[in-house]
């Protein structure tokens, strides 16, 4: 019991964090504005590298331009949809070096929730809405054999990402909790995690595929549920249901994150300034 | 004087080792994805642009080695120079007995160095040892390759110095900063090489200063341009933006008001 009332006041402490930026991000309208747009121009640029590619092919390891977009846009998707969630988490690093992460651990309301809500900003709806666009083309030019199962897949699909790229945010955290100056590292796994899921698994070497399946379950955010909505073969001849497997594998990595979080703030010490 | 504020800027960046070492993860990473995705790109039409595997696979490693030494998204010393502007800091530069330009520019070409040696020179090495690459054996081809790197330091530092002084004007630097990051991953040549890019679209990228970043030094080490073009065309920009550069800094430097306080 005590669980669940931690959990529902630390989604509300979020609220109000959230809300209290998005007031203070509001202040300069123009601003806003025009950092969103900016923000929609920034992510769509990787969209436009895909088709300067495809200008020279006519498929890459065998996908059309359709496909490819798929792939891009559901892991766009699902990568701005925690990264407007949980993207500050990337700066838990530097509130460690200037001393204010202390502040927030003597306040009585959940870390997590005020690192996470912490500088949150609406701009970075940018990225979900140029996402959702190219998923909506995508849906529509792509060959696909329409079923029940397959329709429902997609928002499953895009929900169950974001909660495995919203996992790797918080476990980013707890990582810079012990090495404080490495918000870089991830950047790797986020950034280059949604990087890579833009293209067809077949593109990379085995043992890769082998990693981001097994190891970091990115594989699951996009690639093994859009072989069954697109029909292709599942990256190393997984079995069928695998496609559905995605929920379970973000709850799996939500848990593992949550844990990971706090052993870090078990372990946490003071750099004292 | 101007050497002192280049071991400087060395220096300082020197200091950040766990975040030094943290980038040299994530370039590496990035250039993994990339090689894949190139080599995929290069299977369906070998000979795209004018390349082999082999020389997209190099020009991979190559930006993802000049990735922070040229700083082709932002985040060298212009960052430092547009919180100064918009605090007023500036006013105490203004008054050093040194160059404003110059002082600026010697301690971007340190952090340059720094982050070659640092951050650049790993994540080529692992390209090179693990993938096939088409780096020259003459050592003629390096030494020009070492004076276009020169080249495209200074046009990389005069591009953001010119958009660091707008702030004069705006006040904010987020905007600025978000452009340049926007115009410099996709007119250097981050995300697909210049020589790609199909038409008048890819001539005009081309023609751009970006391309004097990682495309021309990238095709003076394969040796896929005549050196005397690649640097006219390197320091022709440098030379241009430089001169902007001053101009912009003469009437902006008008518009200082030093507050007391």
């Amino acid at each position: 019991m005590a669980e669940r009332g931690g959990v529902r006041e630390g989604l509300r402490a979020y609220r109000m964090i959230a809300g209290m930026w998005v007031r203070s991000g509001m202040t300069y309208r123009v601003s806003f504005v025009v950092t969103l747009l900016g923000n929609l121009v920034m992510t769509g640029l990787d969209f436009v590298g895909i088709l300067l590619m495809f200008s020279q092919v006519d498929s890459l390891a065998g996908w059309s331009l359709p496909e490819v977009a798929f792939l891009y846009a559901a892991s766009v998707t699902s990568f701005g949809l925690a990264h407007l969630a949980a993207g500050s988490m990337t700066q838990l690093g530097s509130r460690i070096r200037d001393g204010s992460f202390d502040v927030l651990l003597v306040r009585p309301v959940p870390v997590l929730a005020q690192v996470g809500g912490d500088r949150f900003s609406l701009r970075r709806f940018g990225r979900v809405a140029q996402g959702g666009v190219v998923l909506g083309w995508a849906l529509v030019a792509a060959d696909v054999d329409w079923t029940v199962s397959k329709a429902l897949l997609v928002p499953l699909m895009v929900v169950s990402g974001a909660a495995i790229f919203m996992a790797v945010f918080v476990a980013g955290a707890a990582f810079q909790i012990y090495a404080q100056d490495a918000a870089e590292v991830q950047n790797a796994f986020t950034y280059g995690g949604t990087t890579m899921l833009q293209y067809p698994p077949a593109v990379f070497g085995k043992d890769l595929v082998r990693g981001v399946t097994f190891v970091l379950p990115l594989a699951f955010v996009n690639w093994v549920p859009a072989a069954h909505v697109l029909g292709r073969p599942y990256p190393l001849a997984l079995p069928g249901w695998a496609a559905f497997a995605s929920p379970l594998v973000a709850a799996g990595c939500c848990a593992l994150a949550g844990l990971a979080w706090r052993t870090g703030l078990r372990s946490y010490r003071s750099v004292g300034s | 004087m101007y050497l002192a504020v280049a071991v400087r800027g060395f220096r300082r960046y020197a200091s950040y080792r766990a975040a030094t070492a943290a980038g040299v993860f994530t370039n590496t990473v990035f250039g993994l994805i990339l090689v894949y995705t190139y080599l995929a790109l290069w299977d369906e039409r070998p000979d795209l642009g004018g390349y082999d595997q082999a020389q997209a696979v190099t020009y991979v490693w190559l930006g993802q080695c000049l990735f922070a030494a040229l700083a082709l998204q932002g985040g060298g010393v212009e960052a430092e120079l547009m919180e100064r502007i918009r605090t007023g800091e500036i006013a105490v530069d203004l008054y050093r007995p040194a160059d404003l330009q110059l002082w600026w520019l010697a301690g971007d070409l340190g952090r340059a160095v720094f982050q070659l040696l640092g951050r650049g020179v790993v994540p080529f090495l692992v390209g090179g040892l693990f993938f096939p690459t088409a780096l020259p054996s003459r050592f003629d081809t390096w030494a020009w390759f070492a004076v276009a790197l020169a080249l495209a330091a200074v046009v990389s530092f005069a591009i953001r110095y010119l958009m660091a002084l707008s702030v004069f004007w705006l006040l904010d630097g987020t905007g600025v900063s978000q452009v340049m990051m926007i115009l410099g991953a996709f007119f250097s040549g981050m995300v697909l090489p210049l020589n790609v890019f199909p038409g008048g679209f890819g001539d005009v990228a081309r023609a751009l200063p970006w391309a004097a970043q990682l495309q021309v030094p990238a095709d003076v080490l394969m040796g896929e341009t005549a050196v005397a073009g690649a640097f006219a065309f390197q320091a022709v920009w440098a030379v241009v933006l430089l001169a902007a550069g001053r101009l912009v800094q003469s009437a902006a430097t008008r518009r200082v008001v030093v507050q007391g306080g």
